[in-house]
């Protein structure tokens, strides 16, 4: 769905999350192992995921879910689809 | 129609006495310490057969004979990374008789994924809490007879750092030995039960299947578990009705896919269980102590400079402070102390010469040779052993995670590699925690070009004779070098041998915790003792055979001058092999050749050969100056800097390669680069000087 100009995008994927936003994961857009390990560590349709910060170099990010805290690549962080959750600045 | 089982049924345990447990846990959730608490220091360690995951078995303290298998820190049971295979493995073909589950008790809904895929296979099983202490401090309760209930397996909490209830879990572990398996009470959603229970029955159809625990085949199946699916031999009939089954659940739900549905299905499962029985006292949301020290610790400012004053206060006291005063210690007891009364004796009691050469240049030699990393070892991994507890490793590798991943590296690559600076030897044994075997693999190939702290005196003897007022710029660019080939060469390696199966890097971030003092010693005990058996036989015997070839000819007399020894003429035959580098004489050779042993040999075996009987560092100097131009002098250093590091390090990279096709590639790599790298840089000097 093309978006229109000049309105400011949606934050569709875990890595458009700032620090401080939490969103709730809609779906995985990846296959086969790499989805395993997304599920695996807990990241799966329905959780709520709050971004916690970025590393120095901006790269990867450190998120929480499930009471417990990641590490995640932005380009890993891209495949995961997320809808913002509602409130913000609470885990 | 392929009718005969590809899986055998289990193993029967021929004595009652002899039982085997197995430690299953996540990663970070203290099971270290428990088996060690479980089996004292009856422990063995090694790898899994062709893997580089390492192997501990141990011996339970108990009355009855039992042998506890330590399974790696594993997620889950899929066949997705070594470690779980390795562990799925094990628990499906060797049938341990009691599969020990750790949880850790602040971080119960993660664990508990595990534990419900252990529990689908049936094997009796314990469950243990660990950490207990800290869930008092927060205040939570678990109530864990509730959980038992659920669960159907006997909860115990613990804390193993504290060694609370440890006596309990032995106890337990035998009583469940001999139990009889029962079959697990998980109650998934009805769509995902009836699916399950549907495919289990499709799979007991076959005749020869007994014993085989069909219900975790089943959730693997519907997992699309494809590792399964060859393993079962099901024909093809089976398969259909099979993906009949799955495609049927797949459309019952939203989510669509039976990856997703299966484990949604498990956290669904698993928080009505945390529901019944766990109360906490504190939202989860709120920020714990862990958060506020990595406010400052992973600060975008502060990050760096924390991280670099750790390590620098790591190498102080390692090369210089404490660790360079244990191994003066060792060399003067060596030298000083047991070397002349080795000697003296064998005067007294007029042993021949080769004797004396044979106890004192070869054995006592070695024996010093392999004695003096142990202080390296022991201090290094002494602190990364608190690094790693403590939960500051994780944070290092979060920081340093986006330089490494253009090398098809982690940031977990990063300790290894900046321990290379000093000694080889630990760096490489330190790979081994890493979470990937192809990071592994990888990280132990580049690490020695890492300068290490014993090539320093070549340069420093190069530098001196050639380029005196730039000493300091030429010992630095050797360390730069030795950086840009470790980059290039991850670059090109990781697009050609260590392609394939890029793991996402998704790493844990464990709470901050105080590490055990004991825990420490022992890991730093466990680490020197392994060195000293495995790296020091290799070491050991080396040196011998080395210190044979340079102190006999061909005719297998003695000689006193070197040029006559097999080594020497050794070196001779290989000499025209360093022609193009411009240092292709024996003695250079020999001098190279020497760096197998230890790379400090470099310049005292030169000191032998090109000061002569006159000796002195300004004989040897001026030896060098009229054997090596300026440009061989480079490619000497540079040949030195990054060919094979010395046995003590070759020794380690086959340990932890556990493969000899692995670590055979390593030294070709290894020198190979050293000789193509050493050959670019000659000539370049020749064409610009």
């Amino acid at each position: 769905m093309r978006r229109k100009r000049g309105l400011s995008r949606q934050p569709d994927s875990l890595r458009d999350l700032r620090p401080g936003q939490s969103g709730v994961v809609t779906h995985l857009d990846v296959n086969g192992a790499l989805k395993r390990r997304f599920i695996d560590m807990g990241i799966t349709p329905g959780v709520r995921i709050y971004v916690v910060k970025e590393a120095p170099l901006g790269d990867p990010i450190e998120i929480n879910l499930r009471g417990y805290e990641l590490s995640i690549r932005k380009s890993d962080a891209f495949r995961i689809k997320i809808m913002l959750a509602k409130d913000v600045d609470q885990k | 129609m392929n009718k005969t089982a590809v899986i055998q049924p289990p193993k029967k345990t021929t004595l009652r006495k002899h039982f085997t447990a197995a430690l299953l846990g996540n990663p970070n959730c203290g099971k270290t310490m428990l088996f060690n608490a479980l089996t004292g220091s009856n422990q063995y360690v090694g790898n899994w057969p062709g893997v580089t995951v390492e192997k501990k078995i141990g011996r339970l303290q108990s009355n009855l004979e039992g042998e506890l298998v330590d399974l790696p820190g594993i997620y889950s049971l899929s066949t997705y990374s070594i470690e779980e295979r390795v562990s799925r493995d094990f628990i499906l073909n060797e049938n341990p008789d009691v599969i020990i589950n750790i949880i850790d008790g602040t971080n119960i809904e993660r664990n508990l994924y595990l534990t419900l895929q252990a529990l689908e296979i049936g094997r009796p099983m314990i469950i243990v809490i660990n950490m207990m202490d800290e869930v008092k401090k927060r205040g939570d309760t678990i109530f864990c007879d509730k959980l038992s209930g659920i669960l159907g397996v006997p909860v115990i909490p613990i804390s193993a750092k504290k060694g609370e209830n440890i006596a309990l879990v032995l106890k337990e572990v035998e009583q469940a030995a001999y139990a009889r398996p029962i079959p697990p009470k998980i109650l998934y959603d009805q769509s995902t039960y009836d699916a399950i229970s549907r495919i289990t029955q499709i799979l007991a159809e076959e005749e020869n299947h007994h014993n085989i625990p069909f219900r975790f085949y089943a959730t693997k199946l519907l997992e699309d578990d494809s590792a399964c699916i060859t393993l079962l031999g099901l024909n093809s009939d089976q398969c259909f009705r099979i993906n009949r089954i799955i495609e049927e659940y797949e459309r019952e739900s939203a989510f669509g896919d039976r990856q997703t549905m299966l484990s949604d299905a498990r956290f669904c499962f698993i928080e009505q269980v945390v529901a019944k029985s766990v109360k906490r006292k504190y939202q989860q949301g709120e920020m714990t102590l862990s958060d506020k020290i990595d406010r400052i610790v992973t600060n975008r400012w502060l990050a760096y400079p924390i991280f670099f004053t750790i390590l620098f206060l790591m190498f102080m006291l390692t090369f210089q402070t404490v660790g360079a005063f244990l191994q003066d210690v060792l060399q003067t007891l060596f030298d000083n102390v047991l070397s002349p009364l080795l000697t003296s004796f064998l005067l007294s009691v007029n042993a021949p010469d080769w004797t004396q050469g044979l106890l004192v240049d070869g054995i006592l030699n070695g024996v010093g040779t392999v004695v003096s990393f142990v202080p390296l070892i022991a201090l290094l991994f002494f602190c990364l052993s608190i690094m790693e507890d403590s939960g500051y490793m994780a944070r290092a590798a979060f920081i340093m995670d986006k330089l490494f991943s253009k090398l098809g590296l982690s940031g977990q690559s990063f300790i290894p590699m900046i321990m290379g600076f000093g000694c080889s030897v630990p760096a490489i044994m330190s790979a081994r925690t890493m979470p990937s075997e192809k990071d592994r693999r990888l990280t132990i190939l580049l690490t020695p070009f890492m300068s290490c702290g014993a090539k320093l005196p070549v340069y420093g003897l190069f530098a001196a004779a050639f380029f005196p007022e730039y000493q300091g710029y030429v010992i630095f660019g050797m360390y730069l070098i030795g950086m840009v080939v470790a980059v290039l060469s991850g670059l090109l390696l990781s697009r050609i041998t260590f392609r394939g199966d890029t793991m996402p890097f998704v790493m844990e971030l464990p709470p901050y915790r105080l590490p055990s003092l004991r825990g420490t010693c022992r890991l730093t005990w466990d680490k020197a003792k392994d060195f000293l058996i495995r790296a020091g036989t290799i070491i050991f015997a080396m040196s011998i055979v080395l210190w044979f070839l340079q102190a006999f000819n061909f005719h297998l007399q003695m000689v006193t001058d070197n040029s006559q020894s097999m080594l020497a003429l050794i070196g001779a035959c290989i000499a025209p092999v360093f022609i193009p580098l411009g240092f292709g004489t024996w003695q250079a050779t020999v001098s190279v050749l020497s760096g197998f042993v230890a790379k400090e040999a470099v310049v005292s075996t030169m000191a032998v050969l090109y000061a002569g009987q006159a000796g002195g560092s300004n004989a040897l100097v001026a030896g060098v100056q009229a054997a090596f131009t300026p440009a061989s002098a480079f490619a000497m250093m540079v040949f030195v800097l990054l060919c094979a590091p010395c046995m003590a390090a070759c020794a380690t990279i086959k340990r932890e390669m556990n493969s000899w096709k692995w670590a055979l590639f390593t030294y070709a790599y290894q020198i190979g680069a050293a000789y193509i790298v050493s050959l670019l840089v000659y000539r370049i000097c020749l064409l610009l000087f």
